[in-house]
This record gives C-alpha cells, sequence and structure tokens, in this order.
C-alpha cells in the first residue's frame, strides 16, 4: 500500500502544495502549530515551575544542598564542632552555615501598655542564631531585606524579624495565628523572650522572602543566641552545607553518615529533607500539566483535521483529477499526511526556538511574581522532545484522516463537483 | 481497440432512476479518431466517463485491445489508466500547484519512469504541442488555450493506447480551438487513436467517424470525407 514510489510521489506533490501555498496560508498555520507547542510545553512548565520555584528558593536561601539538624531526641547536634571540622576538612564542601535556634516570644509595644490587662503586642517566634557572613553566603538573604539591613558580626541586640511576624506584612487575624501590630520597623525596640530570660533589642531589619520558614524567624548574631540561652558548648541546631558544583549531595550524605555524623544528627539532602507535600505537588501540578497538555492535544487534533480538511475538500476536483490521470490514492494519502508533518515541524522547531532561546532563559532571569513562589519555566529537553513527537504523531494522524475521507470519494464525482 | 458491448448507466435521484446509456455497442479501432456528439443530456460524456474507466457502467462489457476492463478492480483501473489512457478535460484540469512541466512528469513518474527520462520525456511531450518555452509557468500563468495544450502534452506524454478529450474546445476561442483541433489531427496522422466529446459540428467533422448519440442510444455512425 504505502510503497516507496507513492512516498516519492506523495513528498513530490507534497512539497510543491506547500511551496505555492499562499504565504500567509503556511504562517498562520505554523503560527496555530507553535501555539500548540506552546500550550503543551509551557503551561505545564509554568504550573511544575510554580511549584518548582518554591522549592528551589527553599534550597538556594534555606536548606542548600546537604542539612544537618539535631536528632528527634535531642535538643541540638551533639558534638557540632567536631561535625564542623568535618566539613571544613571536606575538599567537596564549598561553604557552610551553622545555625543556633530556639523558640521564644517577642513582645512589641511593652512599654506603652497601660495595665497589666491590656493584651500584650506579643507572637512566639523561631530564633536563629547566625554568622551573618557565613548565613549570607551561603543563603544571601540579604536580598531579601525590606526594609533596614541585614546584621552584621558586631551586631548586638540587634535582630531582623522575619515578616510573617508583622501584621503590615501579614494581616491575617487568625486565633490561632498571632502577628505584631502596629508599625514595626527599623529602629523600634522589641522585647524577645527564651525561657526566662527576656532581653530588649533593636530591630535591625524586616526580611520578606517567599520562603516561610525565614519568614517565620527573627535572626540575631550567633554570640548573642547562645548567651541567651546559655549555650556555651558551641553545638548547633542546624548546618546548612553548599557544594562544590558537581558533586552530588547524596555522596556527601552517605560519606559523613560514614564518619559517624549520624549517631549525633540527622543528615539529609535537600530531597532527603523536602516535605512529602512539595514531592506530593509537584506530582500533582504535573498531572495537571499533562490534563492541560492533554487538551492541548485534542485542540492540535481538531485545528490540524480542520485545516488539512478544508484544504482537502477545496481541492477535491484535483484530487479527483490526480486519481482520474491514475495517481495512486494513497500518495496522494501521503502527500497530506507530509504537509501535516511539515506544519507540526515547522511549529514545533519554532516553538523550542521560543521557548529555550527566550522564554526559559528570560523566566529564569525574571521569575513570575506568584504569591508564593517566584515561578520558573520548568521544561526538561526529554519531556520536550516527547511533547514534540506526541503532537507530529497526532497531527499526522490528524492530517491522514481528512485526506483519506476524501481520496476515498468517487472519482469521477470529484473531477465533477458532485456530491 | 476499444468496445463496448450493451453498456448502461443510469443514475438515482430524488427515487427517480434515470438511464443515460440504454445499451451502447460500440468499437473503436486503433489508430480512429472518432467525435462523439448529440445535444445535450444525450449521455456523450457519460459514454465517455465508462469508456475511460472514470465512471463504472450498471451493467455491459468494456474491452480494450486484449484486457476485459470492466471486470478489473478500481486499483487495477486506476493502473490502466496510468498507463494505457491519456486524458483531456473541458477545463483542462492541471494541477494548480504544478508547473506545466511538473503536470506533465507526474504521471511518468507514477509509472516508474526514471527522473530524468520521465523529465525528458515530458519536455519532448510540451515541446510537441508548442509549450517548449512556458515549461516552468503555474497553470495560472497560461493563457486558457496553452492550458489545454499542456493538458494534452500531459495526456499523451507517456504514449497511450487511447487518448480521451472530453469537449476539449468548449472553453476556448476560435483561434485556440482551431490550434487544439490541429494538434488532434497531427496526433492522429501518428497513428495516435482519439475518441473525442464534442457538441461542434466544425470540431466533429475533423475526426473520422461521429457517433451521434441521443437520449442514451447511438443513433448514427458517420465516417467523414477525409
Amino acid at each position: 500500500m504505502f510503497s516507496w514510489l507513492n512516498y516519492r510521489i506523495g513528498f513530490f506533490l507534497a512539497v510543491r502544495q506547500i511551496k505555492r501555498a499562499s504565504i500567509w496560508t503556511n504562517v498562520l498555520i505554523t503560527f496555530v502549530m507553535v501555539l500548540t507547542f506552546l500550550n503543551l510545553v509551557v503551561v505545564s512548565g509554568i504550573l511544575v515551575g510554580l511549584i518548582q520555584g518554591a522549592v528551589d528558593a527553599v534550597r538556594e536561601h534555606y536548606i542548600s544542598d546537604v542539612i544537618i539538624t539535631n536528632l528527634n531526641n535531642k535538643e541540638y547536634i551533639e558534638n557540632s564542632p567536631a561535625v564542623i571540622n568535618l566539613l571544613k576538612k571536606d575538599p567537596r564542601v564549598s561553604l557552610y552555615t551553622a545555625r543556633y535556634s530556639d523558640r521564644g516570644t517577642v513582645e512589641a509595644d511593652y512599654k506603652t501598655r497601660i495595665k497589666e490587662t491590656d493584651k500584650a503586642n506579643i507572637t512566639s517566634a523561631s530564633f536563629a542564631g547566625i554568622d551573618p557572613i557565613a548565613e549570607e553566603k551561603v543563603t544571601h538573604l540579604s536580598k531579601f531585606i525590606v526594609e533596614g539591613k541585614w546584621l552584621s558580626p558586631g551586631d548586638y541586640d540587634q535582630v531582623v524579624l522575619g515578616s510573617y511576624l508583622l501584621k503590615k506584612y501579614l494581616p491575617i487575624e487568625s486565633p490561632g495565628f498571632v502577628t505584631l501590630s502596629g508599625d514595626i520597623r527599623p529602629g523600634t525596640k522589641v522585647r524577645i523572650a527564651i525561657g526566662n530570660v527576656t532581653r530588649e533589642v533593636t530591630v535591625k531589619g524586616i526580611v520578606s522572602s517567599k520562603i516561610d520558614e525565614v519568614n517565620m524567624r527573627i535572626f540575631m548574631v550567633d554570640s548573642q543566641l547562645r548567651s541567651l540561652i546559655g549555650r556555651n558548648d558551641f553545638n548547633v541546631d542546624e548546618i546548612s552545607i553548599e557544594l562544590k558544583p558537581g558533586f552530588d549531595p547524596a555522596t556527601i550524605r552517605d560519606s559523613l553518615l560514614l564518619n559517624g555524623v549520624g549517631s549525633v544528627a540527622k543528615v539529609q539532602t535537600f530531597d532527603d529533607a523536602s516535605p512529602k507535600f512539595i514531592k506530593d505537588m509537584i506530582t500533582t501540578f504535573a498531572i495537571l500539566g499533562n490534563i492541560f497538555s492533554s487538551l492541548g492535544l485534542v485542540v492540535a487534533a481538531i485545528t490540524i483535521f480542520i485545516v488539512i480538511f478544508i484544504n482537502a475538500i477545496t481541492r477535491r476536483k484535483f484530487i479527483g483529477i490526480l486519481k482520474g490521470i491514475g495517481i495512486s490514492g494513497e500518495a496522494i494519502e501521503i502527500s497530506y499526511i507530509f504537509q501535516s508533518f511539515f506544519y507540526a515541524i515547522m511549529g514545533s522547531v519554532l516553538g523550542l526556538l521560543i521557548v529555550y532561546g527566550i522564554l526559559q532563559p528570560y523566566i529564569a532571569a525574571n521569575p513570575i511574581n506568584f504569591p508564593f513562589s517566584d515561578g520558573i519555566l520548568v521544561a526538561p529537553v526529554s519531556s520536550s522532545f516527547f511533547r514534540l513527537s506526541l503532537l507530529v504523531l497526532v497531527t499526522i494522524i490528524s492530517g491522514y484522516i481528512p485526506a483519506r475521507m476524501i481520496v476515498k470519494k468517487n472519482t469521477l464525482d470529484s473531477i465533477l463537483g458532485r456530491n | 481497440m476499444i468496445e463496448t458491448k450493451n453498456l448502461k448507466r443510469s443514475f438515482f435521484s430524488g427515487g427517480v432512476e434515470t438511464h443515460v446509456l440504454r445499451g451502447i455497442d460500440l468499437r473503436v479501432e486503433t489508430g480512429e479518431f472518432i467525435a462523439i456528439m448529440g445535444r445535450s443530456g444525450a449521455g456523450k460524456s457519460t459514454l465517455m466517463y465508462q469508456m475511460s474507466l472514470l465512471d463504472e457502467p450498471n451493467s455491459g462489457e468494456i474491452h480494450i485491445d486484449e484486457h476485459d476492463v470492466h471486470t478489473m478492480s478500481p486499483e487495477e483501473k486506476t493502473k490502466f489508466r496510468l498507463e494505457k489512457l491519456g486524458y483531456v478535460f473541458q477545463d483542462y484540469a492541471l494541477i494548480p500547484d504544478l508547473t506545466a512541466l511538473e503536470n506533465v512528469v507526474l504521471p511518468l513518474l507514477m509509472q516508474e519512469v526514471p527522473k530524468a527520462k520521465a523529465y525528458e520525456m515530458a519536455f519532448e511531450s510540451l515541446s510537441k504541442v508548442g509549450l517548449g518555452n512556458h515549461l516552468h509557468q503555474l497553470p495560472s500563468q497560461l493563457s486558457g488555450g496553452e492550458q489545454q495544450r499542456a493538458s494534452i502534452a500531459r495526456a499523451i506524454a507517456h504514449q497511450p493506447n487511447i487518448l480521451f478529450a472530453d469537449e476539449p474546445t468548449a472553453n476556448l476561442d476560435n483561434e485556440s480551438s482551431r490550434a487544439i483541433m490541429k494538434i488532434f489531427l497531427q496526433l492522429h496522422e501518428a497513428g495516435q487513436t482519439i475518441i473525442m466529446v464534442t457538441h461542434e459540428e466544425p470540431y466533429g467533422a475533423m475526426a473520422e467517424k461521429i457517433v451521434r448519440l441521443d437520449d442514451g442510444k447511438i443513433i448514427g455512425i458517420e465516417k467523414n470525407k477525409k
């Protein structure tokens, strides 16, 4: 049926039909195919990228490549200096930042409260004691400072507040979630309390990112927090580790565990430490993306079907003539398959250029500002080529069916334009 | 040689059967040039469509040379049309996306004539009808007469056993019509079998014989004087 001769003749006809079609027809069909391809790749890519942006932000600005935290039954990482020594010696480790942490409260307006019975402007918070320089090198949090400045090593009695602790940044009225009201800004005095120790400190800055863990914290210089919680043994609560490029976090995790770190701390790669709901969300959004892509494929199929059907029906007379002079129906059908293939490939190639030449780099440089993440475009090459193949296949089938419908009509009826 | 025996064709429309051919017995010898004539609705074109295998008769037989073509499958008929028959239609029926040369070469390529040879044959055929200088023009760039000549070039390029022409001059002016008929006469002189449907007496008179039809039956066969 589909002999080499039929392919040759089909190609002969298709090339000339495309070449001599109106430029606007070619542009329009190609444009439709480009949009279809973008619909297939970009919609799902943005959906996945929306979550991936959040995931990447947590990695870049909080967990880093590997994180060491205290065991569930321990207050802190025992023998932290020895663990840190291991990191210092490991050539695969680029940077690390160690944090002390504890929970406590922060209170504002305590000087202006008239009666003891008046409700205090207070909220609970997680405190992070950090080396400001090391933290900045690993997590670059200073770029999220929205008011004031990031900490310096000599900042005594100064804190940087996470924006979710302030009503002006998170205007939520909920009995289970209390924020500090009023105009709290750099220079404002607040009272912090951890256990029985209280201290008056000055707000140096306010940090607002799209990472909840950062926004819920109060950052202060590590020596300050150590003195507050009375920890003099230099045992820390978490260590975020950034690796040199090309090293697999799982390998570092395994070698730290081999060195006995597992007996005093949890060692997790970024992936291990990602909450299950995040992984579930990525899967969910990928499924949603696939559903939208499938709809896109159906739309593409219908579009091509209509385009080829109209093309074939308006050329029915010529199809009849071709059959009349002895050109096989298969060769004519193949000519339409080639045309569909051409438009699908043209659209897809242009689509690929747009995705990888324009959209992906642009969105990477200018992430989409979603409320909970800086959305990026996730479009792995393998996935894009899979979608391209699907699009080409669907297009070919959608081009073949109408062509066959017209070719199968009675030759003489086609020539004479009879129904 | 082409021969029909008791060829019948009718059409149904709105539940009514219209008999267009009511049993045609006709024999055309190899090398003959015949004109099928008759008033409108007499069945001229329908007869030609049956003989040229573009349509299926309701009953009857068609023999072309040693082939019982009425028994052939649609695929066999397509191949037979490609190899043995040539067509000239009233409205030229050239493929608009193909140049004159491509229109002529296409059936040759379908017959698996080697590419270079096919283009050579197509060129010769177009030159024969005076279109040697219009090879790369699209049908839309040719006049009506030139398009019909290109159509003839396509029909004769593979040297068919029989050349069918359905009202080949109907859409042309007198000058172009005469040019077309002159080509037919030259082809006939070279031994080409031609079956032409026409309603124009002067052109019918140029054929060797006129087969007159009326109401789906042959009412007479006239031999023209040379």
